[in-house]
């Protein structure tokens, strides 16, 4: 630590820190113009000039690169600093005379009309200012070093290499961030060249999945971050006080001991551009569901306004039902949920915008408990229900004189016309699908699935929440399609069940077993080796085969196998099956 | 009076019986002459009980179990994959039509196919008419014992 003083304040800093930092914990304000907290000083601006008295000497010195050292002491607002930036600041605004920045400072420092005339001057707002940010920024920090300094003088300016578009930039956006005047810009274009409002993706490498998101902390993509493409940036690490940012963690498999498990594992939804005719995919403006659910969200990246992608309330949205559900080509089965968040949804637009809404359905199936009357709200509110399914979404390239629709086509088939609707943004209600993986993970815990590929539960109507594996359980959407209040009935009852075999404290196994007659196995093990559990032990000295009946469970397996009958098994022995097959014969 | 036949069906326990058991939740018809025998799994299905159904006097009989890789005990169902092959083979040198004996993957979920599969195999038999006795009866005795 050393003693400084700053304009007659005595402060104690640690040693080498800049002045103008020491000058920050005093209570002064130093202008600067090209400083950043995140990036190497760089002293270009001059603005932050301060005198540096040690003993009888003065210097003029830049105050975000001067380390302190014991004993100096610093007059930030001397008539020569003062002179100082106001030279400064006239050459700037001589130079810039519309950069906000630049006025903005020219102002605080009393500078009204700069007595010089600029070689170089540029009126646009958005100018340069030289500042060097974006330079340091992108080779410092990001450390790509994209951006650099070309010529010399008033001649000076950033330049990309050989001032060309390069695909060398990894689009961070540090340059575009930093830059005090907005000449920086960063342009995002599709892969037809357009440029896009808005994408409904995160907007920030290290991010919060949702807001509900349980537990709420920041996750780092790390396709997009900084760090993990050029080992520079760790911008979050350096502004994270309880420094709980990691880069090192990696996805680990933890291995647990437990007793019963329950598989809720959820659903996938249906990828519809695998229907081409609705158009998703292609045409900007064609959500799906869970697409449009993130742009309602007040934290989505619309904020929750209801916008189409080039930043317009829309004039009519069109809503359409079962997307790759009822549908033989695709999922027969009902999705069961579509039906009532499409009305919400329509009720959302209907709260946010003034858009005609178009609902096309095929049969509106508003079961539960509340949900009728929900229906009812909304055919109240002025909502145009279609019923037929829409058959294709096309690209109208002018309706009434107005650019950029898209047209519904379907069959009405309550009138029993052929409608063409012009809509501005089009909702599709995706089906619910059993997740991707399900197979492997069914088959890790040995249960079967329906036809429709969800999990089986062990009875449809009796036992729905558990297998035939005992202790695996199922919930939710892992199950079958169903809405939040069905899911949580559901899982409620597979938690109960869970903790009833938890408090009873043993488990009951059925008693079917294999057994070895001890008296009539020869020892030719060829049952040791068909047990899929190694249940079955050959004891060498009485060289003869045992089951370990704690690990059996009683498939027959062996029992089939065995050349000298001496394995039975226990319920299921050959006795039964064959008298059982006698009586059959009859 | 026409003929039936008496078919004799060997489900396991998991996959095939609940088949056959969502086959009747579902009022999904299927011929009656199935005589289901239930075991754990198709892996428990010895051959000798295939064998003695035949002496018995059944016309044909069916063997179902899980799909591969759906076996709740892991792999039974593969023990079963071999075995009826081989024991096609043999039945057929005791004269009985190779048609007769069958093996087929019902899940439980497959009420329908349960039912399709019991329908196809019943009118497969009367086709082929009742199981020749008693020349392979005979023979079968004398392997099997009374």
């Amino acid at each position: 630590m050393v003693n400084i003083k700053i304009d007659d304040i005595e402060v104690q800093v640690p040693e080498d820190t800049p002045i103008l930092k020491a000058a920050e914990k005093a209570g002064i304000w130093i202008p600067t113009m090209c400083y950043n907290d995140l990036i190497e000083p760089y002293g270009v601006c001059r603005l932050c000039s301060v005198e540096v008295v040690r003993g009888k000497r003065s210097r003029v010195v830049t105050s975000c690169n001067y380390p302190v050292r014991e004993g100096i002491s610093v007059r930030t607002n001397s008539e020569k600093i003062k002179w100082l930036r106001k030279v400064i600041m006239e050459l700037m605004v001589s130079r810039w005379p519309n950069v906000k920045v630049v006025r903005e400072m020219a102002e605080k420092l009393g500078v009204e009309k700069p007595r010089f005339e600029s070689l170089e001057k540029d009126e646009s707002p958005d100018a340069c200012i030289l500042c060097g940010l974006c330079v340091n920024v992108c080779r410092d920090l990001v450390g790509a070093s994209i951006l650099g300094f070309a010529y010399r003088g008033i001649k000076r300016e950033v330049v990309l290499p050989f001032d060309e578009k390069t695909d060398k930039c990894i689009v961070c956006g540090a340059c575009t961030h930093v830059c005090p005047t907005g000449h920086v810009k960063m342009v995002i274009e599709d892969y037809k060249g357009k440029k896009p409002e808005f994408s409904l993706g995160p907007k920030t490498a290290i991010y919060v999945p949702s807001m509900q998101a349980v537990p709420r902390v920041p996750v780092i993509d790390p396709n997009s971050c900084i760090h993990f493409k050029t080992g520079g940036c760790e911008t979050c690490a350096k502004v994270c006080e309880p420094k709980a940012i990691n880069y090192d963690m990696k996805d680990e498999i933890v291995e647990l001991d437990v007793g019963q498990i329950l598989v809720a594992t959820g659903y996938d939804i249906f990828d519809a551009s695998q229907m081409a005719q609705y158009g998703y995919g292609r045409y900007d403006n064609v959500y799906s569901s869970l697409e449009f659910e993130m742009m309602l969200n007040s934290t989505g990246p619309t904020g929750g306004k209801v916008l189409t992608k080039d930043g317009k309330e829309p004039r009519s949205v069109g809503i359409i039902h079962c997307i790759g559900s009822r549908d033989t080509n695709y999922h027969p089965y009902c999705s069961r949920v579509c039906c009532m968040y499409a009305l919400k949804f329509a009720h959302l637009v209907h709260d946010r915008t003034n858009a005609a809404i178009y609902q096309f359905y095929i049969d509106m199936r508003a079961f539960g408990k509340g949900y009728e009357e929900f229906y009812s709200r909304l055919l109240d509110e002025g909502i145009n229900m279609i019923r037929g399914k829409a058959a294709e979404v096309v690209e109208a390239p002018t309706v009434n004189g107005q650019e950029g629709n898209l047209l519904i086509r379907c069959e009405d088939t309550l009138i029993g016309k052929f409608r063409e609707i012009p809509v501005d943004m089009v909702i599709l209600c995706n089906a619910i699908e059993p997740k991707r993986d399900s197979d492997t993970v069914r088959r890790l815990f040995s249960i079967s699935k329906s036809p429709d590929g969800f999990f089986l539960e062990r009875h449809p109507k009796l036992d729905p929440t558990s297998t035939t594996t005992d202790g695996v359980y199922i919930a939710g959407c892992a199950q079958g399609p169903k809405d939040i209040p069905d899911t949580v009935a559901q899982a409620s009852s597979a938690a109960a069940r869970i903790l009833t075999l938890i408090s009873k404290g043993e488990v009951e196994i059925d008693p079917i077993r294999a057994m070895v007659m001890d008296e009539y196995c020869s020892g030719c093990r060829i049952c040791n080796n068909l047990c899929p559990y190694g249940a079955i032990e050959y004891i060498e000295d009485k060289k003869i085969s045992h089951v370990n009946e704690a690990l059996c469970k009683g498939c027959g397996t062996c029992v089939a196998a065995c050349p000298s009958s001496a394995m039975t098994g226990q319920g299921f022995t050959d006795a039964q099956i064959l008298s059982e097959l006698e009586g059959l014969m009859i | 009076m026409s003929f039936e036949p008496k078919i004799i069906g060997f489900l396991c326990n998991w996959c095939s019986y609940s088949g056959a058991d969502l086959a009747g939740v579902s009022r999904i018809k299927s011929a009656p002459n199935v005589r289901v025998i239930r075991t754990m799994c198709s892996g428990r299905v010895d051959p000798t009980f295939i064998l003695k159904a035949f002496q018995l006097g059944a016309d044909g009989v069916v063997v179902m179990g899980c799909h591969p890789g759906d076996c709740h005990y892991q792999e039974g169902n593969y023990k079963t994959m071999r075995r009826i092959p081989f024991l096609k083979r043999i039945i057929k040198d005791f004269g009985i039509e190779q048609e007769r004996l069958r093996l087929e993957w019902v899940s439980a979920s497959e009420g329908d196919i349960y039912a399709k599969v019991v329908n196809e195999f019943t009118e497969e038999i009367r086709k082929l008419g009742p199981i020749k006795h008693p020349s392979c009866k005979v023979k079968l005795e004398k392997v099997l014992g009374g």
